[in-house]
């Protein structure tokens, strides 16, 4: 588990307060309210268990028990930039999985990680439906059709120059 | 509050001005799938150059027809010219649509797929003409892609909540009686009678009743209830509303994918509109009669498409499935009487209360009444949804629908239902398809997922991932299907990784056997599926694995190599070597290129990349027929000549 400054468990604790203000306090409401947390943060961060567990009458664990059986949560944070794979089957059957290798090697994590830099996190997801552009990858909500594992490394940089190419003209404004 | 006639005169009024006030309408597909093409671009193209040009233009954004393969599709209706229907638009496209056609007049029919009207004239393909349409029945589909799924005015111009009116003045008994003589089956897979389900919670004494609706599609290739939720929600909430009538319950609940955030938004949106117009809510219509609906986002897990296991997921529980009886009708969600069924059954019931059970029962076949509605997907060139009556052949869908196999392979099998479903053969491709028919065959209907798979794909490959899926998804609870699928999956890594021993196939068999006996719900009963009928139809090809060491598809990466022909090679060419991520490449004396087998990661790159005229790389199965390379010492040599 991560670990946190001080000062960022606190804006966790203010923002969780928020999103728990909104929700009653039933059991019905766990599964939204985790949906709400993840969404905010990108993760569930370890301390949420408890003050959620606390809300609902639940102990953390149960919390846990019951997010660790859905595969949409997760634990550490996502990258900057959050890269999933389509493993469905339409995309297996034309190479995914290369193609997710191809991102493993590129990117230098393996899927479930994020990368030292924080820049990019690498899942696989069931499937995401769009079946007749397979192989298809995601990152943020960009979707990218017909990927093969050589176009890969074009994806990420572009990426890559994009992002310098924003950081650059707001440095411009900045002088302005 | 305006009564119903209100409404829909109203609605009519609007529907009919967007065709018949002289300006052209531009109907975009802008569903999740048209948007991974492109489809948001089209549209703030279309925007830029109307008002660039001053070209005055009405643009609709629709849900997806389910052509897939052509999105994005723009279907413009000009004054004086016939429906035309344009595939693929890019934005460059764009231009010249709105600068040749809409400004001038000349319809662009060279960028068009066809007229949705006329036919006669010899020059542009005539829509219902295509060999594609003579065999589809779009029912269920009637209106995805041609109304605005955010607008309900179109959907009621349409006749839309006329069944809902038309309920409201039944009594209970009549609604179940019609909806029992159609012969509807539900079609999240299991193929139980919707009447008689819709009956035995209507006799429950329980109260108070629920019903939901079943949108986890989670079958990975499946994305039929999304392209409906997402093109014609409307439909769906209005067969909850006539159910909820009958069952007098006031709470519904649509249980859909995280993964499918548009559908949830379209939802939402139609929810809101229908309350506006008082056809949902409290007091539907004047009637007294209340009812609601909450959009239940799920968390991604499999299991949680059995519907007990789904009630449970909603109650902020684990999605465990629990053993019936008693059945949800009776002890559902919270104890209560519940009516659960999947997106495509709730949309059919207004079908068949504003047409009639005979219409619908006229349609399909003696067991299959109505349409089936499938996502076809690999290895086809049509590629999409496809709705067809129930009775229809596989060979149909495949061929004449679907265009046949891509790219000029060969029909291997199709996989339907999923990773519950089974994988057929080339010789079952006459079989009707009806629940009955494909049960018999080793498939099932499933939710309608249909995978077609060519000679490039390997049947054993294929078993491996779907089991590695269902490993991946059962929730744990029957050992049979915990430990049971996790050792088939084992041996079946063994087969693929070249070190699968003869008694493999059998022991397989005997494995499956058990997790069918002894699971508790559908997940494990029907998880050996795509294994057991791949070995019943494809034994030799899990022979060639494990005997010969050979993947006669070439897929399995333990058991091929990559190869380059010196022959072949353009020495001057060094593409092979630019992309190999791990310098595995090398450049022999004679200048043709090596593979270093030791180094090799079997990405594939080199053969993607090898320019088709040379055709030079291929791959190579079993390992031990790759001829002795001769693997130059050293650096390659750095001297170029060019």
């Amino acid at each position: 588990m991560e670990e946190l400054a001080a000062v960022e468990e606190q804006q966790i604790k203010a923002r969780l307060a928020e999103i728990l203000a909104q929700c009653e306090p039933d059991r019905s409401q766990l599964i939204p309210i985790l949906q709400k947390v993840q969404e905010s943060f990108g993760y569930l961060p370890k301390l949420v268990m408890s003050e959620i567990g606390s809300y609902l009458g639940m102990t953390d664990v149960q919390i846990y028990g019951v997010a660790s059986f859905y595969n949409h949560f997760r634990y550490i944070p996502l990258g900057k930039h959050p890269v999933q794979m389509c493993m469905g089957t339409a995309c297996h059957m034309v190479g995914g999985e290369l193609v997710l290798e191809a991102l493993e090697r590129e990117l230098e994590v393996e899927v479930g990680g994020i990368t030292a830099d924080k820049q990019f996190s690498l899942d696989r997801v069931a499937c995401i439906g769009c079946c007749g552009l397979a192989p298809v990858m995601v990152i943020a909500d960009k979707i990218f059709p017909k990927m093969t594992s050589t176009k890969v490394d074009e994806v990420l940089v572009n990426l890559k120059l994009e992002e310098a190419e924003a950081a650059k003209e707001e440095g411009e404004d900045k002088r302005l | 509050m305006m009564t119903f006639d209100e409404i829909k005169q109203n609605a009519v009024a609007e529907w009919e001005s967007l065709e018949q006030d002289g300006i052209p309408v531009i109907r975009i597909g802008a569903a999740t799938s048209d948007r991974a093409a492109g489809a948001l671009e089209v549209i703030a193209e279309f925007e830029q150059e109307l008002a660039r040009l001053k070209v005055e233009a009405k643009i609709v954004p629709t849900g997806s027809v389910g052509y897939c393969n052509y999105e994005p599709l723009v279907i413009i209706s000009k004054p004086d010219y016939p429906r035309i229907c344009y595939n693929n638009v890019t934005p460059d496209v764009v231009l010249r649509l709105v600068e040749g056609y809409l400004k001038e007049d000349d319809p662009c029919m060279e960028l068009a797929l066809g007229t949705l009207e006329g036919g006669d004239d010899d020059t542009p393909p005539h829509i219902p003409e295509l060999p594609r349409s003579e065999h589809e029945f779009r029912l269920l589909l009637r209106n995805c892609g041609f109304i605005d799924p955010e607008n309900i005015n179109h959907y009621i111009a349409l006749s839309g909540y006329s069944a809902l009116t038309k309920a409201l003045e039944m009594n209970p008994t009549e609604i179940v009686e019609e909806i029992k003589q159609s012969g509807l089956r539900g079609r999240g897979g299991a193929g139980f009678p919707f009447g008689r389900k819709l009956e035995a919670c209507l006799k429950s004494v329980d109260t108070p009743k629920y019903v939901i609706c079943n949108a986890d599609e989670g079958d990975p290739g499946a994305f039929m209830d999304r392209i409906v939720l997402e093109s014609d929600p409307h439909a769906v909430l209005e067969g909850m509303i006539i159910c909820a009538f009958v069952l007098k319950s006031s709470q519904g609940y649509i249980y859909t994918r995280m993964e499918y955030p548009l559908a949830v938004q379209r939802l939402k949106t139609a929810i809101e509109q229908a309350k506006q117009f008082g056809l949902l809510g409290d007091n539907i219509l004047g009637t007294g009669f209340n009812f609601d609906i909450e959009v239940f986002q799920a968390a991604g897990a499999f299991i949680c498409g059995e519907s007990s296991a789904l009630m449970y997921s909603i109650e902020g529980k684990r999605g465990f499935p629990r053993v019936r009886p008693p059945q949800s009708i009776v002890s559902g969600f919270r104890q209560k009487p519940t009516q659960l069924n999947n997106v495509k059954s709730f949309a059919y019931i207004p079908v068949i209360i504003e047409r009639g059970s005979e219409f619908f029962a006229n349609i399909g076949s003696d067991g299959s009444k109505g349409t089936a509605v499938f996502a076809l997907a690999g290895k086809v060139k049509n590629v999409g949804l496809v709705e067809v009556p129930m009775g229809t052949t596989l060979r149909t869908i495949v061929d004449d629908i679907g265009g046949g196999v891509a790219d000029g392979k060969i029909f291997k099998g199709v996989q339907i239902g999923g990773p519950s479903g089974g994988c057929l053969p080339e010789s079952f491709l006459d079989t009707p398809i009806d629940f009955d028919s494909l049960l018999e065959a080793g498939a099932m209907m499933g939710s309608g997922g249909m995978i077609i798979m060519d000679d490039d794909n390997c049947m054993v490959d294929a078993a491996r991932f779907f089991l590695d899926f269902t490993v991946q998804e059962s929730c744990g609870k029957c050992v049979p299907c915990r430990l049971g699928t996790t050792q088939m999956l084992s041996i079946l890594e063994d087969i693929v990784g070249g070190k699968g021993k003869s008694e493999d196939i059998e022991q397989l068999g005997a494995l499956g056997e058990d997790i069918i006996a002894g699971s508790l719900c559908g997940l494990g009963k029907s998880a050996p599926n795509p294994v057991l009928t791949t070995i019943r139809y494809f034994k030799a090809e899990y022979e060639a694995h494990i005997q010969d060491k050979r993947c006669p598809a070439l897929v399995c990466r333990d058991l091929i190599t990559y190869y380059i022909i010196p022959e072949k090679c353009y020495r001057g060419c060094e593409h092979c070597i630019v992309v190999c991520p791990t310098e595995a490449i090398v450049e022999h004396p004679q200048r043709y290129k090596v593979v270093d087998q030791e180094k090799c990661v079997k990405c594939g790159n080199c053969l993607e990349v090898c320019p088709p005229e040379y055709d030079a790389v291929v791959k190579i199965s079993p390992i031990s027929e790759v001829p002795p390379g001769e693997i130059p010492s050293g650096e390659a040599p750095a001297d170029k000549d060019e």
